[in-house]
Formats: structure tokens, C-alpha cells, sequence
């Protein structure tokens, strides 16, 4: 009986928070299309005005609608995201949807590493720091989280580029495989560590790990800085707490008060932290995709910028948006799970 | 008088935020200082790319007396490219933080203020802004801008200031709400003052002590937005001013040749500017936040005693 209220509240607040991300998506959407579709004027034009004759503009652009009124191509917009249609690309004919596809799973390769680097780093380096707080050690480890965010991500990895790559020659500095396991690698889920372990290739997967350590370890790093800082600052508020008082005075060692009851505690947060980082880490992917040689969908963004590609554009922006959306939800609904008093 | 009470945290603050304030001081004085004198201080114009005499410095030559930092691979010096690139971050910056003060505060201020209808929907907006990957934003708006009026000191600033409109915003009216409450206000309401003196004098007043520090935390990172921007070749046109991120840009084919100071300085340069920001955001929070404030236990002097009867004679 006593599951019975919990389970609904839970369900309850989760229905509140979806209810209220709605709005949220419908703004991001409008903004995207006010900003994509408003101010330049109809993408064709901008993408190919000059390269192809006029009549075949004028055909392009009626074919794509963009003759209608503006309020008609708007709900035109927001039908087709409401069945997952982000266009067709205007320089290469490419569906959005397989360019989020195909290369978003680069980025999705990328920044899952990045991940696991960046929380290794930063939970153990802002553990230390606050455990021994003001002492050399924290301010080793807070200098170095602050240099780590001073430095931009493409810096580290030119930085990375000249040392392991160049002087050492350790690591590979540009793409995601060899050419040789790019053409021998059959890839069906795009994740080129999986796919290797799926076709058993060790070889492949060698090559594959080798390619992903400078910048998963780059953009990692950056994420990384975050880190250190909430954790220290969550280490320093657990140990001020009252049960920490409570278990030194009933005499359990230091160790067991720090391990069992101010980290584990300290860490918790962390899980809000890492939904926070996803912007930070969407930007830094960008950035480190375009550091490395990396044909993620920052890249590809990137390409149809410099194309000015408004459809493209427009679909991975609105995909960005909705994506970001996403993670907001879920990582709120497990903080809720986690801990009840979040709920409304 | 005034200043003094302002100064008081500062004068109190011992041992680490006492140093890092210092450090953070120090840093962000040198490179405004680099930044004002650029044209005396470096050797070379930022796109001086011979001498006097019409001989070309040569493309990505390794560092020599000539040129401390090498040149690249357009054949100007690296030096004075980070010594420019200085001036061009300061400009950005202080433009950005001002458009986005501008625009952050007097809406936080009526909104968390007023609240209702308005204030609702301004926090939908800003939230919206928030929750999407600055940088994203920043480069859309950047290219946007740069299709219409050109790249520039402006774009660039108009481009971060977006990003951070959302922050202060927050700040501000979040403060505001907590304000509004205060008994302070309260009676200045009741004493019949007007919606804008009670936001003017007494909510403000209030509010604006936050944004020091708010100011140079982004001021810090809008350092690295415009490096981003720059990197992402949507920052400023290289013709007409030196740009770290532009730099490290061109720096990045370098890298394959084995050429490292084309990229490490201007890199080093960006390091060097944000840790400073921070470190001076950092010591201002860790100085004048009174939660985090640790004082000095003082000494406490008790008043010598008029008269002291020597020992022999106590009890007498």
C-alpha cells in the first residue's frame, strides 16, 4: 500500500514536467523558424541565388512552397517536425534525417567517450580537491580545473595534434578510422567501436580506439573542468552537514565518514550536472569535430553553413533543439526518481 | 566613505581569495594594458607582412630575434598578432557585456518585479534560450548577421551577447523576487514611492551587487565564444582585425607540419586571458558573497586595566 501514493506522484509529476516542455519546444521551434525561414528570405534563393538560372529558381522555389505566405509555411514547419521530417538538404539532396543519422552518430560515438573521460577526471579530481580543501593538493586541483576551462577545446587539441600525434606519434590526428578499416568495416550502427566488436574485428577496433583517444580525451577534458568545480563545491557542502557531524561523533573512522556518507552524497548532483553539460557539450563537440577531422554533424553543420544550405541548417538546429528538450526531461524524471523532494 | 564600506570585504579577505583576487587583477590589468598600446608595444603592424625595406618576413618561420613568436602561415608575425588579438578580445567583450546588461537587467528587473502574464512568458523565452547550446546559437547568429551587415567587432558582440541575455537575466529577476519581499521595500511602497523609484533605488541598489561578478565570469567566457566564433570562421574578418581563434584556425594545419607556435601563442594568450577573468570573478565572489566569506577571527584587545596592584599585595 505504501508504493501506491509514490508511484503516482511520480507519474503525476512526470506528466507536469511533460506538459510544461511542450511550450518550451513549441518557442525553440518558433525561434528557429523566425530566425531560418524570416530573415533571409526563402532558402533557395540563398543557397543557389546566382548559380542557376532564373527560371529554374523560381521552379525550385515553387516546387519547395516557398511562394506561400509565410504564417502558411510555418504550420507547413511545424507539421513536418510533428512527423519527424526535417527536410531534404538543398546542396547535396541528403534527407536531415540521415544526415542525423549517419554522421549524428559520430558525434554520438564522440561525446559518449568524451564522457566517460570527462567524469573520471572530474569526480575524482574534485573528490580530492574538496576533501583536502585549501591545502596544496585543492589548489592543484582547482587551478588545474580552471586552466582546463580557460583553454578552448580546439587549443588542447592542437596541443594534443603536436605532441601525441607529431612528436610522439601515438595517435592518429585527423578522422574516425584508417582508410583501410573505413572500406572493410561493415557499419550498421554507425558506432564504429560497436560495429568492430560486432564483426569480431580486433584489428579494426585497434585502429578505431586509436582514432577516438585525442579527441574523446580533448573534449572530454573541457567537460571535464565543469566537474571538478560542482563536485568540489558539493563535497565542501555534504562535509559541513549535520550527519557528518552525527557519524564522526559516533566514532566511525574518518575513511568510512568520507567514503560512505560525504561522497556518496556529494555525487548524486552530478547526475543534474551531466544533463546540464549537454549544451557545453554539443558546442564543444562542434568545435572538436572540426579540430579533428571528425564527420559529426557539428562538421556537417559547419559545411552547410559555409553553403548556406538554409535547410539543412534549419532541420539540425530544430533537431538540436528538441534533442536538448529530451535530455532536460529524462535527466529531470531520473533526479525525480532518484530523489522525491524534486517533485511538485 | 562609500568606498570604504565597498572596499571593507576586500580589505578583510585573507590568505587564498586574497591571491587569487590579486592574480586575477593582475593578469586582466596586463593584457588591457597590451590591448590600449598594441601599436606602441608590438614590433609590427597585426597584417604587416614585410619590412621597412619591402623584404618579406617569410611564411611560418620558426621563432627568431626578428620574430619572437615565429610568423605564420600568411607571413605576418605571431607576436603582434596576440598583442592585437588582445584588443580585439577587450572590444568584443566589454560591447557584448554591455549589450547584454542592456538588455539582461531591465528585464529581469520588471519582470521578476511585475511578475504575472509577462514575466511568465519572458521566463519561457529565456529559458528556452538558455537550455539551447550557446555556441549553436551564437554561430547561427553570427552567420545570420554576417549575411546582412558583415563581420565585424559588432556581429561578434551581438553574437555572445545573445548567449548570455538569458543569464543575467535570470540572475536578475530571481534576485528581484527575493528582494521584492523585503520589509525595506515593502515601506517604500507603502510610503506611496512610485513603481520606478522602488525599482530604481531600493531593488537595483540591491541587485547590482551581483553583477560584478556575474559580469566578469562572462566576460571570461565570452573570450572563448569569440575564439569559438573565430575557429568556426564566423568571428571576425581576418583583414580587419587579429583574432586568437582565427588564428588557431589556420593554426590547425600547422599542426600536421609539426609547426607549434602559430598555434601555441595565441592559444596560451586565451588561456592566459580567461584564467585571469576568472580567477578575478572567482576571488570577487569568494571576497564579497558573505556565504562563502571565511573572516579573520580577530584579536580581541581587552582594555588595559588603570591600575595594577603588584602580586604580593592582592588579597591584602
Amino acid at each position: 500500500m505504501a508504493g501506491t501514493p509514490h508511484t503516482t506522484s511520480l507519474r503525476t509529476y512526470a506528466l507536469t514536467r511533460l506538459a510544461l516542455a511542450l511550450p518550451m519546444v513549441w518557442i525553440l521551434l518558433t525561434m528557429v523558424f523566425l530566425l531560418m525561414r524570416v530573415a533571409p528570405g526563402d532558402p533557395i534563393s540563398a543557397a543557389l541565388g546566382g548559380r542557376v538560372p532564373a527560371e529554374q529558381l523560381q521552379e525550385r522555389r515553387e516546387a519547395a512552397g516557398y511562394d506561400r505566405p509565410l504564417i502558411v509555411q510555418y504550420f507547413e514547419y511545424l507539421g513536418e517536425i510533428a512527423r519527424l521530417d526535417f527536410g531534404e538538404t538543398i546542396v547535396d539532396r541528403r534527407p536531415v534525417t540521415k544526415v542525423i543519422l549517419q554522421n549524428g552518430a559520430a558525434t554520438l560515438e564522440l561525446t559518449l567517450v568524451a564522457l566517460i573521460v570527462a567524469l573520471g577526471v572530474g569526480i575524482s579530481v574534485g573528490l580530492i580537491s574538496g576533501r583536502y580543501r585549501d591545502t596544496p593538493l585543492d589548489i592543484a586541483g582547482r587551478l588545474f580545473g580552471i586552466l582546463i576551462y580557460a583553454a578552448p577545446v580546439f587549443f588542447l587539441g592542437f596541443l594534443a595534434q603536436i605532441v601525441f600525434s607529431q612528436w610522439l606519434g601515438w595517435f592518429p590526428s585527423s578522422g574516425r578510422a584508417s582508410p583501410v578499416t573505413s572500406f572493410d568495416l561493415d557499419t550498421p550502427t554507425n558506432l564504429f567501436l560497436i560495429d568492430a566488436l560486432i564483426a569480431l574485428d580486433f584489428d579494426a577496433f585497434i585502429d578505431v580506439l586509436k582514432h577516438i583517444v585525442l579527441p574523446a580525451t580533448t573534449l572530454g577534458l573541457v567537460i571535464g573542468g565543469v566537474f571538478i568545480r560542482l563536485v568540489r563545491v558539493n563535497v565542501l557542502q555534504t562535509l559541513q552537514g549535520d550527519y557528518i557531524e552525527a557519524a564522526r561523533a559516533r566514532g566511525l573512522s574518518e575513511r568510512t565518514v568520507v567514503w560512505h556518507h560525504a561522497f556518496k552524497n556529494a555525487l548524486v548532483p552530478v547526475i543534474t550536472i551531466i544533463g546540464l553539460q549537454i549544451a557545453l557539450l554539443l558546442g564543444g563537440a562542434v568545435l572538436t569535430e572540426q579540430t579533428f577531422n571528425w564527420p559529426g554533424i557539428g562538421s556537417e553543420l559547419i559545411r552547410y553553413l559555409n553553403n548556406r544550405d538554409y535547410i539543412a541548417i534549419q532541420g539540425i538546429i530544430t533537431f538540436f533543439a528538441l534533442l536538448v528538450v529530451a535530455i532536460s526531461l529524462v535527466i529531470d524524471l531520473v533526479n525525480a526518481w532518484v530523489d522525491p523532494r524534486v517533485r511538485y | 566613505m562609500l568606498g570604504g564600506r565597498f572596499l571593507a570585504p576586500i580589505r578583510e579577505a585573507r590568505g587564498v581569495p586574497l591571491w587569487v583576487l590579486w592574480a586575477g587583477i593582475v593578469i586582466t590589468l596586463v593584457f588591457i594594458v597590451l590591448a590600449l598600446f598594441a601599436p606602441m608595444i608590438s614590433p609590427y603592424d597585426f597584417d604587416e607582412y614585410r619590412t621597412g625595406t619591402g623584404e618579406r618576413f617569410g611564411k611560418q618561420q620558426h621563432p627568431s630575434a626578428d620574430h619572437p613568436f615565429g610568423t605564420n602561415v600568411l607571413g605576418t608575425d605571431v607576436l603582434a598578432r596576440v598583442i592585437f588579438g588582445a584588443r580585439t578580445a577587450l572590444e568584443v567583450v566589454i560591447l557584448a557585456v554591455f549589450f547584454s546588461l542592456a538588455v539582461g537587467l531591465p528585464l529581469g528587473l520588471v519582470s521578476g518585479y511585475y511578475g504575472g502574464r509577462l514575466d511568465r512568458l519572458l521566463v519561457l523565452i529565456m529559458d528556452s534560450l538558455f537550455a539551447f547550446p550557446y555556441l549553436l546559437l551564437a554561430i547561427v547568429v553570427a552567420f545570420l548577421l554576417s549575411d546582412k551587415i558583415g563581420r565585424g567587432v559588432f556581429t561578434a558582440a551581438v553574437a555572445i551577447s545573445v548567449v548570455y541575455i538569458p543569464q543575467y537575466f535570470r540572475v536578475v529577476r530571481n534576485h528581484v523576487i527575493s528582494v521584492r519581499e523585503e520589509s525595506y521595500v515593502e515601506a517604500a511602497r507603502a510610503l506611496g514611492a512610485k513603481p520606478r523609484t522602488v525599482i530604481g533605488r531600493y531593488v537595483l541598489q540591491n541587485v547590482i551587487q551581483n553583477v560584478p561578478v556575474i559580469a566578469t565570469l562572462n566576460a571570461a567566457d565570452a573570450i572563448l565564444t569569440l575564439a569559438a566564433l573565430g575557429f568556426l570562421g564566423y568571428g571576425i574578418q581576418p583583414t580587419d582585425a587579429a583574432e586568437w581563434g582565427y588564428d588557431l584556425q589556420r593554426a590547425i594545419s600547422d599542426a600536421g607540419a609539426g609547426i607549434w607556435w602559430t598555434g601555441l601563442f595565441p592559444g596560451m594568450a586565451i588561456v592566459t586571458l580567461v584564467t585571469g577573468l576568472t580567477l578575478l570573478g572567482e576571488g570577487l565572489n569568494d571576497v564579497l558573497n558573505p556565504v562563502l566569506r571565511r573572516r579573520p577571527i580577530q584579536a580581541v584587545i581587552l582594555p588595559e586595566r588603570q591600575s595594577r596592584l603588584p602580586a604580593d599585595q592582592v588579597g591584602v
